[in-house]
Order: C-alpha cells, then structure tokens, then sequence
C-alpha cells in the first residue's frame, strides 16, 4: 500500500490506521460523528460489524481480543453511556490482543440529544485516552493505542470529537508499526481465569493491578507520550487537547502552546515543567474543565476559561476571547434553515395522526424525532435510546385514566433493536391498567445517521443478506397481546381507525408502520436485486447419491 | 504562499454542498497547499442549512473560518445568503447563482460545481487541479456533463469581471 499523503477525515484515518494496524475485527454502532469510521474500514478491506448496540459491540470487541485479535470498537459519546457496563470491568482484565474503543463526541450537538464530555470516563473507567487534534494524529493515535492497549493488556479509549472526526486534513500513513513495535499476534485461546474471570476474588487483585499499570503508564507519558511543546515567548503558556489547540494556535502564535496527546493518566510532570516557564498559564478545553481541575489538583496554578466558554465548540474567535478575558456576550450567529421530514418520508402520516389524535407522545432518538417540529409538534418526550417505552410506561402508570390513555410510545426500527425489546419486555411484564401502545416505525435502515443496517434489515454492515429478526414474531412471542402491521399499502384512514381502537382497550399492543425510508428506498431495492441475482447464479448444492 | 484561503460553501442539505467542498479541498491538495475542510454533518440530509469550511495555504491550523475571515462565500441556494454573509471577511467575494445566466443554471444537479468554476477564478489553483479533483470525487458518467458546467462557471465569472463594452 502506498504511503503517499491523502486528504483524509478524521474518521477515515482511524479507520485507514486500524487496517494497518492488522486489526481483525471492527464493531460498533452508527452514530454521529463515528458512523464513518467502520464504514471505511469495510471499504478498505477490513472486517467490520454493526451490532444491536454499543454494548453488544463492545462485548463481542473485548471476546475477540481475549481471543487474541486487535480489535475496533467505534461508537458516538452517549453510545458509551451504554457500553459503561463492560467497559469499567473490562479494565481489570488482561487483553491477548489490543482493544480500542472510539468515542466520538459532539460539543454543540451537531446531530446529538447532550453535549456530555467522555474524558470523564477515561478516569472513571480507569482506562488510558488519546486525544488526536487532526486526521494525521487521529491516524498515529490509533496505532499507539494499540501499542499501549497490547503493552499494558487493557482497553484504550480513542476521544474524538465532531471536529476531528469530520474535518479533512492531510495524512502521511506510515503502513504499520515503526520498528521495534508488538507483532499482531495470531488468535487463539490461551485460559487465564484469574485475569478474565471478574468475580471478587479475581477482580480485588485486578483492582490493585489496574492502578500500577496505570502508574506505568503515567511515568512512559511524560517520559516518552505524545505531547507536544511548541515554542514561544514565556508570557504566555497554553496547554490544549484535541481541537482547541488547533484553534490555540492560530489565536495566539506567540504563545508557547503544550498540547496533550495522552490526556489520562496525565503527564503532570511535563505540565509541572512546561508551567514553570511560563508568567501566565492557561488551559484551553472543550466542554468540561476535566484538564483544569487535574492541573489544579497537582499543584499547578493555572487559569481557565469563564463559564459560557463550556457549552458548544470552541473556535478561533472564542480562544482568542478566552484568552482576553472577555465575558460579554457572544454574538448569535443568524439562524439557518432546521431540518424537516422530506417530503414523501412515511413518518409524516403518521405524526398527521397523533397530532391529530391529541396523543401524549414519549418519542425517542432518529429521524423521526423531527415529528417534534411543527407543522406536527406530535412529540412530548425524548431522551435516549429506547427510552420511549419505559416513558410511556411510566406515563400510563401514574396519569388520570382520560390522560393515560392517550399515551403511545413511538421508536424506529433500529432504535427497537438497540435497545426497545427490553421496553417490550417490561410492557408484557408490567402492563398499566390501561394497556399501552407502542409503534415501531419502521423505515428499513438506521436512516438518521446515514442509512445504515441493523438486525432488522436482514442485511450486514457491507449489505449482504443475513440473518433478519421480524418485530411482530418477536413480540407475539413475548406476550403482547394486540401485534398488527400498517403498511405502505394500507388505505387511508387505517391507522387512525386501528389506534383509535386500540388506545380503548386495556391491553398491550404493537403496532409497526412499514414503509422504506424515500432516501433509502432505490438502495434497498439495489442490495435486494444484487443479492437475487447471486442466489440465482450460486453453484447447486452438491448432494451425495 | 504566504496567506491562508479561507473560502466557506453554503446550502442546503441534498444540493452537493460537502460534495462541492470536497472537490476544493481536494484541488487545493493537489496543488500541493495545506488543506483542512470541515463541516457538520448528521441533521444536514434532511433539507436544513448546511455550510463548508475550506482553508488553504502553506500551513492551516483550525479547521474552521472564522467569522468574518472568508474570502469567498459560495452559496449554493439565495435564501442561505444572508444567513452565512457574516462569515465573509470586509474585501470578500460572495458567489451565487445570481452570476449565472439560465443557460448556466439549466442542470440544477450540478450547480455546484458550476460555481465552483465561478470560484475558481478567485483561487490560486491550476485548472488542470479542479479537472482531476471533479475526476475523483464524480462518478465517471458525470465526469463530461460537470467538466461543462465547471467552465460555464468559469466563464460566467471572467464575463462579470470584464463586462462587454
């Protein structure tokens, strides 16, 4: 391969660099700004996964490393909201091969329901973090990080953030390790329980190893980590991560800019160095003081950012009024056109309908959360993944008959997945006394985040047939009680004569409206007549006489 | 070389906005400058205001234009013009479909890159960069069809500069 420089996003050089890196596995769930990241990586030859969610993927991530395979994770930062759970106890064990997991997070919340900081999870989780703050350092950071992952036997956590993982800049690959780095080792099982068997007796002294690794880690970071010192005159010191020292250095030239690579376990010793040359030390961060309040804590004095600097992106123009202190207002850039439904999306009939049902509706995350939006304004809650079930729920449980009766919960099809089957189960297992009704709408593809596949489907990640899970056998199976399908074809009229019908009675129901999603729609169509014409002309089984 | 090129495209979502950043930004790469381009993404497919950054020069630190630091607005779409004119630095150019004559404007799919030929008469970037940049980021059987609409951009631009005596 040919190690000329390209023009990469973010996203593309972590997935360019996993390649190199020998990785054998990538699994994650889409979500803004990571989506690309695995979808490159299966252009380019690897193999990658989409799961039910982020979990899941990183569970089948952290059996593959056990195996002895590097492996991928990517996700968008809430995403590890819900992979948390194997996440802090995955530190405590010892990794046969390098497991790096990619959160990508959204300040300003581009495509995102919260701003939440992930840097907090690197010490929560007790897990390295590398922050890039460009493609050639998203694409070198990956390859280290498989090397510290494999070197210490723990996951690596990857930060990005929508800046990084969207902004093109120039890559020089370098195709592989530099000399002297960990071999990509060979799968294969080898039994250690004491270091993969988390029950108290194993994970108390997994705790106490834990923490001298990361000990370890801290003293190879300021001795050799990836941090950078540009020079300049001592009356201004900087320490920056991620994007913010981009937009350091063009707002303040003359400054001598630190910027961090390895962001946890900080190289306080490198800090403490740096600070010392310096008459006025500034720390420049997105969202949170994560960095601040570590800076401060060993010791050394340093000034922040003023408080309305936390919420949204930072830019050149903010740096440089964080850096002059100033607290006036900011400008309010003019407001641009919001996105809609498209015309001729399915959704829209369907939010016709609860708005004109009066319906108390408990939302949830996809396009279809635009239904908020007017000329509907038929959405009352949304919060997470899944969440619109167990709302709706709660809602039926507590409110007045007249008012409870009116509550439906609305999920897409690959929110369901990820997510809504465990609201079912709950519904089946706690029904309010009025019933409930939840609908999937079901437009085919994960289409918010770029038409991706999902269990539902049928179809991989790389859109070749698979197994398929099919919502109304499912909940059949589980005990709901009322389980119909609306689809494209179904007259008008049909829904709002069905849910009227439906919210009467006291008992669970599922409803799933069907029709694909109009970007989708001549893709779907594509993949099914490719997959047809394969079948078509796949060699006959041969049988034995 | 000295200056960095700050040039923003603007939008809406389904009308080649990123698509036509892409091809600058790859132009600019070609022509052996420093490059970042950024944007936003996500929310953008659904027919919102989308906007592009593309700097240039001998070396780029943000990735971001800041505000009132373009030199050239493209807007893809008029509604959008004044929502992105801040951008624009006091000597900048704003490029719109204004610029164009109907001939010009006949194949709405590849607007584009219609002005991108409108813009690149603003850049220092040899033809022959745009041509292999709309190569490789076009389809091949919209290669003919965009290298056309790219010199009717070009030419509309040279007309405004030099109007007829």
């Amino acid at each position: 391969m040919s190690d000329a420089p390209q023009l990469l996003s973010g996203d593309e050089a972590i997935a360019l660099a996993a390649l190199h890196a020998g990785v054998r596995l990538g699994t994650g769930y889409p979500g803004t700004p990571s989506t690309e990241i695995l979808e490159t990586f299966d252009r380019l030859g690897g193999r990658a996964q989409w799961s039910p969610n982020e979990k899941v993927a990183l569970e089948v991530g952290l059996g593959a490393a056990f195996g002895g395979a590097r492996t991928l994770v990517t996700m968008k930062h809430v995403g590890v909201n819900v992979a948390a759970d194997p996440l802090f106890t995955a530190a405590y064990t010892d990794l046969a091969a390098g497991l790096v997991l990619v959160s990508a997070d959204d300040p300003g919340m581009a495509s995102s329901q919260n701003e939440q900081d992930n840097r907090h999870y690197a010490r929560a989780a007790s897990v390295p973090m590398l922050e890039p703050m460009d493609s050639q350092e998203a694409y070198d950071f990956t390859l280290l990080a498989f090397e510290l992952s494999e070197r210490w036997h723990l996951p690596v956590l990857l930060r990005v953030t929508t800046r990084v993982c969207h902004a093109k800049t120039i890559v020089w690959p370098q195709n592989g390790f530099a000399a002297g780095s960990p071999v990509a080792p060979e799968p294969g099982f080898k039994r250690d329980i004491p270091a993969r068997v988390m029950i108290p007796a194993y994970a108390k002294p997994a705790h106490r190893r834990l923490r001298q690794k990361l000990a370890e880690i801290a003293a190879w970071n300021n001795a050799e980590g990836p941090n950078r010192v540009f020079a300049g005159g001592p009356q201004l010191g900087l320490i920056a991560t991620g994007i913010a020292a981009m937009h350091a250095r063009e707002a303040a030239p003359e400054a001598s800019l630190l910027t961090i690579g390895l962001t946890y376990p900080l190289p306080l010793e490198t800090i403490r160095a740096f600070a010392q040359g310096c008459e006025r030390l500034l720390v420049l961060e997105e969202g949170d003081p994560v960095l601040l309040d570590a800076v401060r804590a060993a010791g050394i004095p340093a000034e922040g950012k003023p408080e309305q600097y936390r919420f949204g992106e930072l830019n050149v123009a903010r740096v440089r009024r964080i850096l002059a202190g100033d607290q006036s207002a900011e400008p309010v850039p003019p407001k641009g056109k919001p996105p809609e439904l498209c015309q001729g999306c399915s959704h829209r009939g369907v939010f016709e309908v609860l708005r004109d049902l009066n319906c108390i509706v408990a939302g949830d995350i996809g396009c279809y959360t635009l239904g908020v939006l007017p000329p509907f304004q038929a959405m009352d809650t949304c919060v997470c993944m899944g969440a619109s079930i167990g709302v709706g729920l709660g809602l039926r449980h507590v409110l007045p008959e007249e008012e409870a009766r009116r509550v439906v919960s609305v999920i897409g099809d690959s929110t369901f997945v990820h997510s809504g089957i465990t609201g079912l189960a709950e519904m089946v297992y706690n029904p309010p006394a009025t019933g409930h009704v939840v609908m999937i709408l079901d437009n085919g593809t994960t289409a918010m985040t770029g038409q991706q596949e999902h269990p539902g489907t049928g179809r991989t990640l790389s859109h070749d047939p698979t197994g398929r899970i099919h919502f109304e056998d499912l909940a059949r199976a589980m005990g709901v009680q009322n389980v119909h399908l609306v689809d494209s074809q179904a007259p008008e009229g049909t829904l709002a004569a069905l849910l009227k019908d439906l919210l009467a009675r006291s008992e669970t129901s599922l409803v799933v409206t069907r029709q694909p999603c109009v970007l989708a729609a001549p893709k779907i169509r594509f993949y099914e007549k490719a997959a047809a014409d394969r079948s078509a002309t796949a060699p006959a089984p041969v049988v034995d006489d | 070389m000295s200056k960095v090129h700050n040039v923003v495209i603007a939008g809406l979502g389904g009308q080649g906005v990123i698509k036509a950043s892409d091809i600058l930004a790859d132009a600019a790469f070609r022509a052996g400058y420093d490059v970042k381009k950024s944007e936003l993404h996500g929310m953008s497919q659904r027919g919102g205001s989308v906007s592009s950054d593309v700097r240039f020069g001998p070396q780029v630190w943000s990735p971001m234009v800041p505000t009132g630091e373009a030199d050239v607005l493209v807007v893809l779409e008029e509604t959008q013009v004044e929502v992105n004119r801040a951008v624009l630095g006091p000597d900048g150019v704003l490029i719109s479909p204004d610029l164009l004559d109907a001939e010009a404007l006949k194949n709405k799919k590849s607007l584009n890159v219609t002005l991108l030929g409108a813009l690149s008469a603003q850049l220092p970037i040899a033809q022959e960069h745009w041509l292999a940049a709309i190569h490789a980021n076009l389809a091949p059987k919209l290669h003919k069809l965009n290298e056309q609409s790219f010199s009717l951009g070009r030419a509309a631009a040279a007309a405004r500069e030099t109007p007829a005596a």
